[in-house]
């Protein structure tokens, strides 16, 4: 019984359904009741997910919990979910942060909380959605409509420049995207269908898979975002409310990077391999330059956004470094690479969620994120500084954390390429770490800079929940990353062996 | 058969237009100030049209009245979606026209009247009977554009609309008449026929320009756009929802007839001309509209630019592009009747709130209302799983099936432009800070109406296969 639930499903439409009820529930008087609904069903989702991921089988590379109904059978669109490898850690972190955020903005949203916590709600039900669907135009819908709770969120309960960082990020995703909707109605034309895993055995001559290259490549590359259409992100984050930062970071990039191997790399692998040096090159300025914007930043959300850009091109440098990797013949390097990119990716979801709420945090109290406004932080919140920094060495990729299983795995994978790759790459473990412990020291050490850093409380038990958390899984995976190695394994090997051959030809297209 | 004189293919418009004697006549004995009885009868009698026609929907086609009669699925779901956008926009009119001295009877007589013509223009199997429903609609418009008669901008807008509307079928009917020169018959099927047989002669492609942009000034296609915004401007706001959404439904069944039907062997010419049409409308459409700051202004650029991508689908000049554009004009019809009710649930008796300015605090105070326009504004914005999503997506798909892949690309980045005054709007509503909004006094009927519509774009949206396999039917037959 409990096998034919149709758990994607679920994990899609609770948190919608629970969104909608939310929404109804307004007022003061009941916002105890909007905050547990929506508490319970966020709760619900996470055990869900977690649920599946235990009866994953991660033995093998195919999708499971496989839905398949027709929806518009005009367009010949189904309604066909499924989860391999990829997606399945992606659908546990979106589920996980969905919790964090609500508990994390419980009381602190002054105006229409019941609102900010359907939008949440919503969006988090709208995210699995994007990782559980295996139909183009079904993935491209839930990819759209994700946007316009997130556009609600910044714009509504944003900071002073809200209304142009909330636009500016609709129009830039939506730039991308419209793209993206041209090649997928291309390739559903020519594969007769909008199942993804069709396109992805379908014989593609060279320039037509390099228009879809750059097709995918506007679309995902806005999201994940790499340089140099990076410029929405540090608006959006500011701007955002911490909840709507921590979403950003943890999930919405996460996307284009899903994007990426969910569609880029299997559909155009000849395409990907002739432009394999361009992304190298895109992601190590990525890397480096914007190691070093980041260092200039006064504003904490601003360091941590563009921290987060730079992480994020060591995600494209680990999938594209495999194309050099494959050509060498070194197989296994170019799994390792790959992996890598993946880690980093998940593990990128816990630290800069975390550096965001720990901003949060501090932000609630004093209601400024200009690093100038603090200082001896440590004094008036010991605690708080404890969790904070251990999340700011995460981020600046120190052994034993998330942070540095992903990186480590990326350098060595690109050190087989080229000796210089590998420096400039592992030129962020020192950027990282001068920004970010920079920052850090300018914060929390020294003697207490104001009235207002004085009269700081530390953290209260809804704060500890959350931070406790995700500290315990940024740890936990810094030591013992094997479990979510294992279970994208098989993803990544198939990956490898099946899909980045070339498509050229019928030859060598794998069954 | 083609002879015979068989009254049964005209049971709808022989029952509306005894209909519209009996209200006409009804109205005369009223006392009442509202018109209660008016509006029921006329709604009572839309109602029954929309279940005669229902019965039809899978009707085989047929020919009647020596062949200047056609009634065939293209025709019977047309005029469905005539009724349904008509009885919506007449329950919007309602409480409007209460307050203003709109309130007559001859509102009601002359929006029958107009649907009657477009009943003809969709139903139409030759140029005069296409010509008499056109004429029949846009006289009945252009009085009721002007039945406002103390409002210096409504006479502005009906002067303005007769005008171009007159030399719009100036056009038309030369184009016509130098078609008659050319194939000898104003019978679709006669024409269609002799262009079968004979090469196009130099003076029927001469002809078809003219009817071309004749049809290019109905839809309000760039660059014969001019007269649309100012009149949907300046009419009053419960005739813009009517004129702005219904009559393109019946030109939309008017250009099939002419185009494909009676041209189909001038496909190369007519496509041309068209795809020009639709690129520059979505062009100038979208961009002109980003500058707009009376809501029904840009309502109206927005308007052109949909027409622009409607267009693109008849270019492709397949059953499925046809019927790609016939399912984006009854959702064009649908967005749009329901973007001007809101224009129309924020007027209150004295004042009308027209500017995007005046939209400030609405998602405030009014959230659901504010829900409702912006489920309205991203529907019209293209965002899935918006009902207005799903005909862009099919037009865009026949477009690139038919290697139009350039005009794809250019017409979607365009769709970007159009997000951002749509996402203005929502800004106004919900983003900027406001100490108050506009009031909403409007009866509950609108209310309801209003939100029946907005949540029709969510639900159908969800499945929109429901409108548009019919769509697909209606082609099926004709090819």
């Amino acid at each position: 019984m409990i096998e034919k639930l149709p758990i994607l499903s679920l994990l899609i439409w609770l948190p919608v359904f629970g969104a909608l009820v939310v929404l109804f529930i307004t007022g003061e008087k009941h916002r105890f009741i909007s905050q547990w609904i929506s508490l319970v069903s966020a709760v619900a989702t996470l055990l869900l997910s977690l649920w599946a991921w235990s009866t994953f089988d991660s033995s093998r590379y195919y999708l499971q919990f496989v839905e398949d109904q027709s929806w518009i059978t005009s367009l010949n669109i189904r309604y066909s979910l499924g989860v391999d490898g990829f997606s399945l850690p992606l659908i546990a972190l979106t589920s996980l942060m969905t919790v964090i955020v609500i508990i994390s903005s419980w009381n602190n949203i002054k105006i229409r909380s019941a609102h900010y916590l359907a939008a949440f709600l919503m969006m988090g039900g709208l995210m699995n959605g994007v990782f559980a669907a295996t139909d183009a135009i079904l993935f491209y819908v839930f990819w759209e409509a994700m946007l316009v709770p997130m556009f609600l969120i910044i714009g509504i309960w944003g900071g002073p420049n809200r209304i142009y960082a909330t636009l500016k990020f609709f129009i830039y995703t939506f730039f991308g995207s419209v793209f993206l909707l041209i090649g997928l109605i291309y390739l559903g034309l020519e594969a007769k269908s909008f199942d993804i895993f069709a396109m992805h055995s379908m014989v593609l001559p060279l320039d037509t898979q390099e228009l879809l290259f750059f097709a995918f490549l506007i679309a995902f590359a806005v999201k994940v975002p790499m340089w140099p259409v990076h410029t929405w992100l540090p608006d959006a984050h500011v701007e955002a409310p911490t909840g709507g930062s921590v979403i950003l970071a943890a999930i919405m990039l996460k996307m284009g990077t899903y994007g990426f191997v969910r569609f880029m790399l299997p559909i155009v692998p000849d395409a990907s391999m002739a432009m394999a040096d361009l992304m190298i090159i895109l992601s190590l300025i990525a890397v480096v330059y914007i190691g070093f914007v980041a260092l200039a930043q006064r504003d904490m959300k601003k360091l941590v956004a563009y921290s987060s850009i730079a992480h994020m091109g060591f995600v494209t440098l680990g999938l594209f470094i495999s194309f050099a990797l494959i050509d060498k013949g070194s197989i296994p390097t170019a799994i390792m690479g790959i992996q890598g990119a993946l880690i980093q990716v998940i593990s990128h979801g816990f630290i800069s969620g975390a550096m965001f709420l720990c901003i949060g945090v501090l932000y609630d109290r004093i209601h400024s994120r200009e690093i100038a406004d603090y200082g001896g932080v440590v004094n008036t919140m010991p605690k708080f500084a404890m969790f904070f920094m251990l999340f700011a060495m995460a981020n600046a990729g120190l052994p034993g954390t998330s942070g540095f299983v992903g990186e480590f795995l990326v350098i060595i994978a690109s050190l087989q390429v080229s000796f210089w790759i590998a420096v400039l790459a592992g030129l962020t473990l020192i950027l990282a770490a001068g920004y970010t412990l920079w920052m850090y020291k300018r914060v929390v050490f020294g003697e207490v800079a104001n009235e207002k850093v004085a009269q700081l409380k530390d953290l209260k038990l809804r704060e500890y929940i959350v931070l406790i958390v995700l500290a315990a899984l940024v740890l936990a995976f810094g030591f013992y990353p094997a479990p979510l190695l294992e279970l994208m394994q098989p993803s990544v090997e198939h990956l490898i062996d099946c899909n980045l051959v070339s498509k050229l030809s019928p030859e060598g297209m794998c069954s | 058969m083609n002879q015979s004189i068989n009254f049964s293919l005209l049971t709808s418009e022989v029952f509306l237009l005894c209909a519209i004697c009996v209200i006409l006549i009804v109205d005369l004995f009223q006392r009442d100030k509202e018109r209660k009885l008016t509006f029921n009868l006329t709604l009572v009698s839309l109602v029954t049209l929309f279940i005669l026609d229902v019965n039809q929907i899978n009707v085989l086609r047929e020919v009647g009245f020596y062949g200047h009669w056609v009634q065939d699925q293209l025709a019977v779901i047309l005029k469905l979606a005539i009724y349904a956008t008509t009885f919506i926009a007449l329950l919007y009119a309602r409480p409007f026209i209460n307050h203003r001295a709109l309130m007559r009877g001859e509102y009601y007589i002359l929006t029958l009247f107009s649907v009657l013509g477009m009943m003809i223009m969709v139903s139409a199997n030759s140029f005069l009977i296409v010509y008499l429903g056109l004429e029949l609609l846009s006289l009945s418009l252009y009085a009721l554009i002007a039945l406002q008669r103390d409002s210096k901008s409504a006479s502005e807008s009906a002067v303005k609309y007769f005008v171009m509307g007159g030399l719009a079928s100036g056009f038309l009917l030369y184009g016509i008449s130098l078609m008659y020169g050319a194939t000898g018959s104003i019978l679709i099927a006669d024409v269609a026929a002799h262009f079968n047989e004979n090469q196009s002669s130099l003076i029927g492609k001469f002809g078809l320009v003219f009817i071309v942009i004749g049809l290019a000034f109905k839809f309000g296609a760039v660059p014969f756009h001019m007269w649309l915004p100012d009149i949907y401007h300046g009419a009053p706001s419960s005739i813009s929802a009517f004129i702005s959404s219904v009559p393109k439904i019946a030109a939309f069944g008017m250009a099939m007839r002419l185009l494909v039907e009676a041209f189909s062997q001038l496909v190369t010419d007519w496509s041309t001309m068209i795809l020009i049409l639709a690129l520059l409308s979505v062009i100038f459409g979208n961009l002109i509209a980003v500058v707009q700051t009376n809501l029904k202004r840009l309502l109206a650029y927005s308007a052109i630019a949909h027409i622009g991508y409607f267009l693109l689908g008849i270019v492709t000049a397949t059953p499925e592009g046809n019927s790609a554009a016939m399912f984006y004009i009854i959702v064009y019809a649908l967005m749009t009747v329901a973007g001007f009710g809101i224009v129309i649930l924020m007027s209150t008796e004295e004042k009308e709130y027209q500017n995007i300015s005046d939209l400030r605090g609405l998602g405030r105070f009014h959230p659901w209302y504010g829900l409702m326009f912006a489920v309205v504004m991203v529907s019209m914005a293209g965002i899935p799983p918006f009902l207005g999503f799903w005909p862009k997506l099919e037009i865009f798909r026949q477009l690139i099936l038919n290697d139009y892949i350039v005009e794809a690309v250019i017409a979607i980045a365009f769709s970007v432009v159009g997000l951002f005054y749509y996402l203005k709007v929502i800004k106004e509503m919900f983003f900027t800070d406001a100490t108050d909004s506009p009031e909403i006094t409007s009866s509950r009927s609108l209310k309801v109406a209003i939100s029946v519509n907005c949540l029709l774009l969510v639900i159908i949206g969800l499945m929109p296969d429901s409108i548009f396999e019919y769509c697909i039917s209606a082609f099926k037959a004709i090819s």
